[in-house]
């Protein structure tokens, strides 16, 4: 029978007792024998909702072991028996609190288990997000297939208004593409032949052709949900010490609730069915299930709200550990910048210098003529044709131009000596770790052009944010000392290790590391080794199979503004664990006393029925706790 | 004279939990079955009030199968979770559910039940 059916029959049941119960302290009519009602009624109630409890309890206690179950059986059959004792011996009975007892219990479990399914959606909404179709083109001919039978190499067709179905690459087509759901990114995505799909994502304005590069279990979507699986169902290490304390708990409070009987009744002279009262309600109120939901609840809502938004925390151990990070490190290339040298400044006439500088590097292969090219594509320049090329190894590139003789490359090109103010123009470029390229003209330089790999946007007050949290920022770069430092002027990090081989940067994390939890950022393949050394591996973008296996946390967007937003996901979970944790134990601590009478003198004193009704209540307001974390505040 | 009688029965009462619960009982670990010449391997676990086997044995290498029964009503035992495996798993009453086991790196794997008060172990070796 489930919880929700046993609930409310007990309840139902149980009914009649609260009249009784009312009716003693408001002075209205009695149910005539009500002990006998009573007795009919708990032991309905104790075969149909309660016997689970005593099943349960008894296959633990033939392995040694004890659990709240343990607890809920003894308490209930205990005033249930002594009841009928008292019934046969005309003395007083407590049948209600054996009947309330289940009645609360399952009620906290009904509750319990609701939110649970509640928390635990993140992974089956994600699932649904597969596409169960594909519409597939063979010989020609677009038939549909389900999903499951699309291979690697299958050429798909995807229309407005459709799913993608699985990873590919676009061969055809032009069209935008709503990648919210797997990324987190709320804008949509252009795209075109070349570019990558993911499956999952929604296919919006045009028709899309393309070739399936993954499928099944490889694809990004089947591995965010296995990484969020995975981490649901992790523990911090935080709770070892919670499970230390269930284990061990249950027996103790056995072991007290038998000396507080003993003490009552031998000790204080108390009368048998007062000792057995505080017994009962102290069994009952220990009940350690909230200290067993405190981590798993949080986790769950935690990371499943954090895959939302396109950040994959692999396990609760890394979640522990990132909300305690005193260095941040982030690799250069790439991670803290854009990855790709562009064109910064054009000085002179910037028509004429781009002009003439894109004609001569289109012929070149040097990878910052990339850069003076794309520049010049973007404000639609038409290029003049070249004659008599040149490629002048280590010093640039030269052509003649409408009858004009051109360079680009190195200021010593031009055929006089370099004047005062270029040489400024050079130097002062040059010390914000740009790269310059003179443009000359007959002989002449005409002007320069500044490249150079820029921060990303954000960057700067993400690292603001970060320093401002307390972290000390690292960048980790191959590249030469001045180009770095400049760099990191420009995003405010306050430490630059350059010159560092890409093999020899786990060593640096290393180094880090002895003075503090240490993060490293970067963006997968070459970064791979430091990803796995750090506390905490931040793996950036791209979905590259190596950084979701080496990172502790993914971010499936290419953003920086994610590395916060990360973060504070991390921390705010840990803290609802803690005080989870702290919430469940301190109201063991608080409860027992009162329910062994310890405060009784006072007239401070809690029923078998209430206690039940209290423990009930701290299991589900565990996980409303955590459900709480959905709502929390997340900037970037 | 029955005061002292309650004294007695109390002090040993509480002696005897503390043994039954805190004393060693160790139990024996199981070593799965080989199947069709050594090319899988099945363990069948009992559910109720902890695992039956607690601790399981598997040989590296060799797809292995984990056969849970459970006849706990209690919704604590109601899921399986392995955290090193992300496996975390609804057992049906009264049904064996198979929950399939990676077997290719040895090693010790501990798995609980959804509150985790119930521990398991299985050994890859
Ligand atoms: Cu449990």
């Amino acid at each position: 029978m489930s919880i929700k059916k046993r609930f409310w029959l007990a309840l139902l049941l149980s009914l009649p007792m609260l009249y009784d119960m009312l009716a003693m302290l408001l002075a209205w009519p009695m149910l005539p024998n009500g002990d006998w009602i009573a007795l009919v009624l708990t032991t309905l109630i104790m075969l149909i909702s309660g016997r689970a409890f005593i099943q349960s309890a008894w296959a633990a206690f033939l392995h040694h072991h004890a659990n709240m179950d343990t607890l809920v059986a003894v308490g209930t059959l205990t005033a249930y028996l002594y009841s009928i004792g008292a019934l046969m011996h005309h003395q007083g009975v407590f049948f209600e609190s054996a009947a309330y007892i289940i009645v609360f219990v399952l009620l906290g479990q009904y509750l319990e288990d609701k939110m649970r399914t509640q928390a635990s959606q993140a992974t089956t909404k994600l699932l649904e997000l597969q596409a169960r179709q594909a519409t597939v083109i063979r010989n020609g001919q677009t038939s549909e297939i389900p999903i499951e039978e699309v291979e690697i190499g299958d050429r798909l067709l995807t229309r407005p208004g459709e799913k993608i179905a699985t990873d590919g690459r676009i061969v055809k087509g032009h069209s935008t593409v709503n990648e919210s759901m797997i990324t987190g990114e709320s804008m949509p995505i252009e795209k075109q032949a070349g570019d990558l799909v993911i499956g999952g994502t929604l296919n919006q304005t045009g028709i899309l052709e393309y070739t399936a590069e993954k499928v099944g279990k490889d694809t990004m979507l089947a591995q965010i949900v296995e990484i969020v699986r995975h981490a649901q169902s992790s523990h911090a290490p935080i709770q070892k010490m919670a499970d230390r304390i269930a284990d061990v708990f249950v027996p103790i409070v056995l072991m007290i609730a038998i000396a507080v009987f003993a003490i009552w009744n031998v000790f204080l002279d108390a009368t048998l069915t007062r000792s057995l009262t505080f017994a009962v309600s102290t069994i009952v109120i220990a009940c350690p299930c909230a200290l067993g939901i405190a981590t798993p609840t949080a986790l769950m809502v935690g990371t499943g709200r954090a895959a939302k938004m396109g950040i994959l925390i692999k396990n609760g151990e890394v979640l522990e550990t990132a909300s305690h990070i005193k260095n941040i490190a982030f690799d250069k290339t790439g991670t803290l910048t854009q990855g790709q040298p562009v064109v910064t400044d054009v000085i002179g006439d910037p028509k004429q210098v781009l002009t003439l500088a894109a004609a001569l590097e289109s012929l070149s292969e040097h990878p910052l003529a990339d850069a003076i090219v794309k520049a010049a594509q973007k404000q639609a320049i038409a290029l003049p044709d070249v004659t008599e090329f040149l490629n002048r190894a280590g010093q640039g590139v030269t052509g003649q131009i409408n009858g004009h003789q051109v360079f680009v490359g190195k200021p010593q090109l031009a055929s006089q000596p370099l004047d005062k103010e270029w040489q400024d123009q050079i130097e002062r470029l040059q010390e914000v770790g740009k790269t310059t390229a003179a443009v000359g003209q007959d002989g002449l330089i005409i002007g320069l052009i500044a490249i150079q790999d820029a921060p990303k946007p954000f960057a700067k007050p993400v690292i603001a944010r970060l320093k401002q949290q307390g972290m000390h920022t690292v960048m980790i770069t191959g590249d030469n000392k001045r180009a770095a430092k400049a760099v990191a002027k420009q995003v405010g990090i306050d430490e630059v290790i350059a010159e560092v081989m890409p093999g020899d940067k786990a060593q640096q994390v290393k180094k880090l590391q002895q003075s503090g939890v240490t993060a490293f950022v970067g963006d997968g393949i070459n970064d791979a080794p430091a990803l796995a050394v750090a506390d905490v591996g931040i793996a950036m973008g791209s979905g590259t199979d190596v950084a979701i296996e080496t990172g502790g946390i993914v971010l499936v967007k290419n953003s920086l503004k994610d590395v916060v937003k990360a973060l504070v996901i991390a921390k705010k979970t840990f803290a609802r664990i803690k005080l989870n944790l702290f919430w469940a134990l301190i109201y063991n601590l608080i409860g027992i006393p009162i329910a062994a009478g310890v405060f009784a003198h006072w007239g401070l004193v809690l029923s078998p029925a209430l206690a039940g009704l209290a423990m009930a209540f701290s299991s589900a307001s565990v996980v409303a706790s955590s459900l709480m974390l959905n709502a929390a505040k997340i900037d970037d | 004279m029955l005061k002292v009688m309650i004294l007695l029965i109390a002090v040993i009462l509480i002696v005897a939990i503390g043994w039954w619960f805190f004393g060693h009982h160790q139990e024996k670990a199981m070593t799965a079955r080989l199947n069709n010449n050594g090319q899988d391997q099945k363990v069948r676990i009992e559910v109720n009030g902890g695992y039956s086997p607690s601790t399981i044995v598997l040989k590296k290498g060799v797809p292995a199968e984990l056969d849970f029964y459970r006849k706990d009503p209690s919704s604590c035992l109601e899921r399986v979770v392995f955290p090193e495996q992300g496996i975390n798993e609804q057992l049906p009453q009264n049904q064996l559910h198979q929950i399939e086991f990676d077997t290719s790196q040895a090693g010790e794997y501990e798995f609980a039940c959804g509150m985790n008060m119930f521990h398991g172990k299985v050994i890859v070796k």
